[in-house]
């Protein structure tokens, strides 16, 4: 267990264990994530990172050992409870909505906020227009925040790879979440590119108070943006501290960067 | 146009109309005054009962499944099996309901409709794609068989067929050409500006999500089977509509035979070729598959009429239907209506080309 008092922790992990037909993904993992700060998770590919994601928005069922999310005790969590509890996410491999535009795909995120019933909006009756209205003004927030409005109706299949990841985070920021777990927001971009995305994570973190959990490979990046690093290497975390903290951890340069010979 | 422009976009002038105003563009009001006002009184008998009736009753057909096919990308082959509840359903309740006035006698029989499309429905929480198309199937063969083997369905008739009650509304007779016309066009009118509502809310945006990432859906929490059974229910519920319109409005005297598998697969050759997830594409394909047979069967009897003989040119006439098919799904597998949307972009320019 980790000595920061549990108070303060948004998000508790709690000797979790995963595993899929006998190989371990994940074994006896704790630590926890506190309030509004960055967290990143690091580790070689295969390292259980984005199945730990997966356990904490209720995709995968934990083998053992149960996560705490604002002092509710968890062993499995569904996916539309997670949601509905403010747990937003995005994918490593985009999964967004490629045939819809760039405000529906942003809309979408909402639905769990949606209060208007199906007849209300088949006759476009009163309420349903305000709620849309409404909807319409979070969305275009949204859009001016990531800096999206030149591609408002674009559909998203058709838009750079960079920008398809934007879109992404801000589908999971529409909807205000108080927990943001991040599957490698900067993959596959340049270096401009991953500038720009960490000051949008740094902007939600601080301007939005939102909690973000993020993986990421680029150190350069994970040193510059998070609070909190936690280092996992085969299911196992080898490191859990500060930036400064980790990089001189001689057990994490062994496992991730490599020993010195 | 009356967008109303931001400071940081150049993108909202060019936005579609429905993105940045509510109100109905001119052509489509003056489409709407013309199938009101004009062609009752223009069209023959001909034209109404054999052209424009089963052009509109096809069009609300493929409205219905592309709600289900287009929008939530649930492939459906059973499209005939909800048209004939509905018509059952509707001749039920026109029968055995006295008094019960027209209007709601449908939305009765489109109600019973959603109801069995929502049972047919339940399996698309486990199982997809190929595998629930069959369960459609399965729903078109049962369907067809139990309008067949139960006689109360047919009011125990011999014939097994079910004829079009008294079509009156407000003491008024709707029998007549114009009077059935009247009836399917004001039916289609009100059944797609609420498509239109649906498609263009949170409904139909969960319903698209759905359909473009069903996994993603659920996860930034939208209650996929729930929306999926939504979508079986309110494209039964068209699907049922249309099927009533069908049996009354034009064929006058339906069996389960009306609705069998090939009507299917004409419905779903309608919003593949009119385009998938569009409104309007519907009524293109609708057009398309009712109205070009009638063209080349003219055409052919124009150009050979007493020359070849009438055996070949029924058979030549489905082979030039169904080479321009192949044709036009290969010059743009979006439909028609995309090839419109792109020749209106284009006219749109012109003469400037970039």
């Amino acid at each position: 267990m980790s000595s920061v008092p549990s108070i303060e922790a948004i998000l508790e992990v709690r000797d979790i264990s995963l595993s899929f037909k006998g190989v371990k993904a994940i074994s006896g993992l704790s630590f926890d994530v506190r309030r509004g700060e960055i967290c990143a998770l690091i580790g070689p590919n295969g390292a259980g990172k984005s199945s730990l994601l997966n356990i904490l928005n209720g995709v995968y069922r934990p083998d053992s050992g149960e996560v705490v999310f604002e002092t509710e005790h968890f062993r499995r969590i569904h996916p539309l409870e997670a949601a509905r509890r403010g747990i937003g996410r995005t994918f490593q491999n985009n999964a967004l909505f490629k045939k819809m535009g760039v405000l529906d795909n942003l809309l979408t995120g909402l639905s769990r906020h949606m209060r208007s019933h199906f007849f209300e909006q088949a006759f476009g009756l009163p309420r349903a227009r305000r709620e849309a209205q409404q909807f319409r003004e979070q969305a275009e927030g949204i859009l001016e925040f990531l800096e999206l409005q030149p591609w408002r109706e674009v559909a998203v299949g058709n838009l750079a790879y960079g920008l398809q990841k934007r879109v992404e985070l801000g589908r999971a920021l529409i909807a205000g979440p108080r927990l943001l777990l991040l599957d490698e927001p900067m993959a596959g971009m340049n270096a401009e590119e991953k500038h720009e995305m960490s000051r949008f994570i740094a902007d939600v973190n601080r301007d939005l108070g939102t909690t973000v959990v993020l993986i990421e490979h680029d150190i350069g990046v994970v040193m510059g943006l998070s609070d909190h690093v936690v280092v996992l290497d085969y299911g196992r975390k080898v490191g859990d501290g500060t930036p400064a903290e980790v990089q001189v951890n001689p057990e994490v340069i062994a496992a991730y960067l490599g020993t010195r010979h | 146009m009356t967008a109303t422009s931001h400071p940081l976009s150049a993108a909202v002038d060019n936005a579609p109309v429905e993105l940045v105003a509510r109100h109905l563009p001119w052509p489509l009001l003056v489409l709407l005054a013309t199938a009101f006002g004009v062609l009752p009184w223009l069209g023959n008998d001909y034209w109404l009962n054999a052209i424009l009736i089963p052009f509109l009753v096809l069009s609300l057909a493929g409205l219905g499944l592309n709600l289900l096919t287009g929008y939530t990308g649930q492939t459906s082959v059973g499209a005939a099996g909800f048209m004939a509840v509905g018509a059952f359903a509707t001749y039920s309740l026109l029968l055995r309901v006295p008094g019960l006035p027209l209007p709601l006698a449908l939305l009765g029989g489109g109600l019973i409709a959603a109801a069995v499309g929502f049972l047919f429905g339940i399996p698309s929480s486990r199982i997809k794609g190929f595998y629930l198309m069959v369960t459609t199937l399965a729903a078109q063969f049962f369907l067809e068989w139990v309008f067949t083997k139960f006689p109360w369905f047919y009011n125990y008739s011999s014939s097994g067929t079910i004829s079009a009650p008294r079509l009156e509304l407000f003491g008024y007779s709707l029998a007549s050409p114009v009077g059935r016309y009247l009836l399917v066009l004001s039916t289609v009118v009100l059944l797609t500006w609420v498509a239109v509502n649906l498609v263009r809310s949170q409904v139909g945006r969960n319903w698209m999500a759905i359909r473009d990432m069903d996994t993603a859906a659920a996860v930034i929490g939208i209650p996929v089977d729930r929306y999926k059974r939504l979508a079986f229910a309110v494209s039964s519920f068209y699907l049922g509509v249309a099927g009533a319109l069908w049996a009354f409005a034009y064929l006058g005297t339906a069996s389960a035979g009306s609705f069998d598998i090939n009507r299917s697969f004409q419905i779903l050759f309608i919003i593949i070729i009119g385009g998938m997830g569009s409104i309007a594409g519907n009524f293109v394909g609708a057009a398309f598959i009712s109205l070009l047979p009638i063209f080349l069967n003219q055409a052919g009897q124009w150009l050979f009429g007493g020359h070849v003989d009438a055996g070949q040119l029924q058979n030549l006439q489905k082979i030039i239907f169904g080479a321009l098919i192949i044709t036009f799904l290969i010059k743009e597998p979006e439909g028609l209506i995309r090839l419109l949307d792109n020749l209106r972009e284009r006219l749109r320019v012109w003469p400037l080309r970039f």
